[in-house]
This record gives C-alpha cells, structure tokens and sequence, in this order.
C-alpha cells in the first residue's frame, strides 16, 4: 500500500482486497466486550477538519482509540485558521506536535494532496470539495461484500447528486477496481462533464436500471452546494429520482438499499425504505469504523516506509 | 508444497515425517487428557495458521480416545505482537473463538514452533481482552529453544536442539499437502 490515501485511484485490487480482508477480522473486534487493540499504542492520529462533520469525524476517533492511538481533534470553527492561518502553517504545526497521521476533510479538492507534501506522516483523505472520500467507499464497498459477498460482476447503481458527490467518484473508482459495473444515474443537470472518462455507464432514467441492480446506492442532495438551477423543484426531483416503496419494489429480492448519509428524508429516500431491512444505512455507519480502523491499521501498524508518497 | 519440495532438495534435514507428527499428536492428547482429567472444560486455540490444523487434529484424537468433543477455535495474535513496526503492516489471521467462549475454561494454546516464545506473550495478551480462562496451558510440536521471555510450553512433540542460525519450518497435510518438520541452514546471515 501507498503511504497515503488520497484517492481511491491509490489502491490496487490486492489493496482494496487487503483492507476489506482486515476489516473483516477487524469487524469482530466491535462484537467482544472489550473493543480495544493495543497495536497503535503511542502514535498520534490528528483529525484536521475544516469543514462540519459529524459521522465521519466521530467515526475516524472511534477507529484510532480501538486501535489505542491517541487522537487530537482539530475542527477550523474556533481555531487559529479563523484568524487567517494558512494550511501548510497549519500542518507544520501539527507537523511539529509529532502527528504519525492526519486525517484531513476541506472543502478544497486537492487539499489532502498538498498537505501529503508538507507532512512526514501519512495522510488519510476525509473528504475534500467535490473531489473524493476514499474511505466512504471503502466502508460502502465492505458494506456490499458482507450482503452480497465477492463484487466481482456485480451491479451497483449510484442516483443522485453525482456533480457534487466525492462519494459517487470514489465509489465508482474502487468498485471498478473490485470488478463491480457501475451505472450513475442523475439528470443531466447534475453529471460532471467529464463523466464518459470515469470506469462506469450513465444513464439518465432510475426505473431502466432498478430490476438489474444488486445495490441501489442513493446520494445525498447537496442543497449547500446548489448555486444554480440543476433541476425545477425538489418535488419533481423527487418524482424521478426519489427512491420510494413502489421503486424498491421492482428491484430484485436481494438488492439492498445504501445511503452515505446524511440523508434528506423525503427527498432522495422515501422514509419507509430507509427504515426498511434492505436499507444498510445504519450498518454503513458500524462498519464505517472497521473499514477505517482496517486502513489505520495498515497505513501506521507496520513499519516506517520512508518518504515515498 | 513446491516449497518444501525445493528444501528437501536443497539438502534441508527432515526431523520428524508424517508418521513421527502423527505420534508426537496422539501423546500429547493423552498428556491433555492426562493433565485435565480427560478434557474436562477444555478449549483448544490454535495459533494461526498451522497452530491451528494442529488444534483440529489434538480435537480428533481426543474425540477418538475419549470420545469427548472439545472445543477449538483460533486465536490471531497479529495485532498483539512487539514486532510490528519492524516489517510492514501485516494481514491478519483468523480469531474464532468457540460458541461458550473462554471463561472458566482451561484453554491451551497450541502452535507449531516455540522459539522466542514471543508470539505465546502476544497471545496472552490477546486473551485477556477476550475473556478470563481458568488456565491457559500451552502445547507446540516443536520446541526449539533460545527462549526471550519467561514462558515454557506444557505439552511438546519434539524438543530440537538448534542454533540460532538456523530454521524449523513445519509443513502440514491440509497446508502444504505434506507432514514433514525441516531443519534448514540458513546461509549468508
């Protein structure tokens, strides 16, 4: 493995194979009654989190105590970047307090990149613009693979805001990486221009693609990031693109139900279905914490690689 | 199996053959028999992975002996070691404890080879966070000395004088398609 994560693109399938394989072993470990391994006893996990979040920052600090390391939150609201701090003096501080790991969220894509050159310890993608969130899909893909078992083959439909989701591109890297065919479905509106070079098929019509799919995975409406007119009126999106009980209905017997969360009740998810068996939306968050502990694991258990990136 | 096909060509001395294992795993399960009352609250836990393809075959003859089924599961001790940081980061093994668990209960840990007796520390370790056994116990096939830490096995197949420089592999059938235990000279260390 890289000594990074930054990108999905970063892991080969053995990669993405070995964090799924620890993550299993790692997924029993929140089963016993003492939920705590010693292996990164001493080493400093610092989340840098400029911007809110709560599942992923909580999961990140629950992943780094099970495995013993000591974790420093760093959130920017209240913090010395309000005074006009730059990133890389932000990083040569915690540079300074001796950080083996930074997981990093910002609102700009291609933070993690930058500060990957600034820090000797390696740094954990958590979220960066409209970029990626490598960690999102890992949990989403182990998610998939405990439901379903190998992905190889595998039809996994991604509806939604895919313009503004680092998870629908995350995703579509890894699970084309694991062998599964992914389809993006959204309104025209709301595909990046790009997306002919990305591994995956687009299709604008959710109701062609439910009764061939193993996973329907719904993302999130990012109304934070909606500056211009991507579709007429949330009603309508929802109509097309909503996820409801008659939609489920037509998908096959196994196919389960995923969302990244946070989710828009009502809007892209039909109350009913996500509260329903084939949702995983509560399992995506449990095993969100051994997804993360697997690739903490692996980035600091072993030993020091050396400067390369 | 191509491995232990190269070694034996190589000139590497097989200590024991399929038929001395099969021996040295009959005694020692009527040494466990012997030692808890014919396996009275037994837990077998193998050390993965050949640890724990020697637990399975303790289990069976115990079963033919006695015909009482204990318990076996494995115990992965990866996460527990003191040598991590000196390799990279390794994949783990399996843990699989038994349906009742460890409490109360007499585990041995069972492994190929007792060098360091390192892995057997990182296993202690592992079974405290795991539960509170009655006795652990410790059984390997093959004890090869120099010993690093306070710890002496309960049941051995082979005591094996060896030198440092030295290597034991263990091949077993459901592994490496063959029984054998080498003893290979190392070069150039």
């Amino acid at each position: 493995m890289k000594r990074h994560l930054i990108s999905a693109a970063d892991l080969t399938r053995d990669d993405a194979l070995l964090i799924l394989d620890t993550a299993d072993e790692l997924a029993k470990i929140s089963e016993r009654s003492i939920k705590k391994l010693p292996t990164l006893r001493g080493r400093t996990v610092v989340n840098l989190f400029f911007e809110d979040s709560t599942r992923t920052r909580i999961s990140f600090e629950a992943a780094a105590k099970r495995l013993s390391a000591d974790v420093i939150n760093f959130s920017a609201k209240g913090s010395s970047v309000s005074k006009g701090e730059s990133l890389k003096d932000t990083a040569l501080t915690l540079e300074a307090m001796g950080a083996d790991a930074v997981v990093i969220r910002h609102g700009a894509s291609g933070a993690p990149y930058r500060l990957a050159g600034w820090v000797r310890g390696s740094v954990v993608n958590a979220g960066d613009g409209t970029h990626e969130h490598p960690t999102q899909a890992l949990l989403d893909a182990f998610t998939m693979r405990r439901r379903l078992g190998p992905l190889d083959g595998r039809k996994v439909t991604i509806v939604g805001d895919v313009l503004h989701s680092r998870v629908a591109r995350s995703n579509v890297l890894l699970l084309a990486t694991l062998g599964a065919e992914v389809t993006l479905v959204a309104p025209p509106t709301l595909f990046p221009v790009n997306v002919d070079s990305w591994p995956c098929e687009v299709s604008y019509d959710l109701d062609a693609m439910l009764p061939k799919s193993d996973v329907v995975m719904m993302l999130r409406v990012q109304r934070e990031r909606m500056n211009a007119a991507f579709f007429p009126t949330e009603r309508e999106y929802s109509r097309r693109y909503g996820l409801d009980r008659e939609r489920v209905a037509r998908m096959p017997d196994h196919a389960i139900v995923m969302h990244p969360g946070p989710m828009n009740r009502g809007m892209e998810i039909a109350a009913e279905v996500a509260d329903s068996p084939r949702s995983t939306i509560v399992e995506q968050v449990a095993n969100g914490v051994t997804a993360r502990m697997a690739v903490l694991y692996l980035l600091l258990g072993g030993a020091d690689l050396g400067g390369e990136i | 199996m191509t491995d232990a096909i190269s070694h034996a060509l190589s000139g590497a001395r097989a200590v024991l053959e399929q038929p001395d294992i099969n021996r040295a795993l009959v005694r020692i399960s009527h040494e466990i028999l012997e030692r808890t009352k014919g396996g009275e609250n037994v837990v077998l836990l193998g050390i993965p992975t050949r640890g724990v393809h020697l637990a399975r075959r303790l289990a069976a003859h115990i079963k033919q002996f006695e015909g009482r089924s204990v318990p076996v599961g494995s115990l992965d001790v990866t996460m527990y070691r003191d040598d991590l940081r000196l390799r990279p980061a390794r994949a783990l093994g399996r843990t699989e404890l038994p349906a009742d668990g460890i409490d109360g209960r007499t585990v041995v840990l069972v492994d190929d080879v007792l060098y360091s007796g390192r892995t057997v520390r990182a296993a202690l370790d592992a079974l405290n966070d795991l539960g509170r056994p009655q006795a652990v116990q410790l059984a390997t096939l093959v004890d090869r000395g120099h010993r690093e830490l306070p710890i002496r096995p309960d049941y051995v197949g082979k005591n094996l004088p060896t030198s440092k420089s030295e290597s034991v592999k263990v091949y077993l059938e459901e592994n490496d398609g063959r029984d054998a235990v080498l003893l290979l000279k190392e070069e150039g260390r």
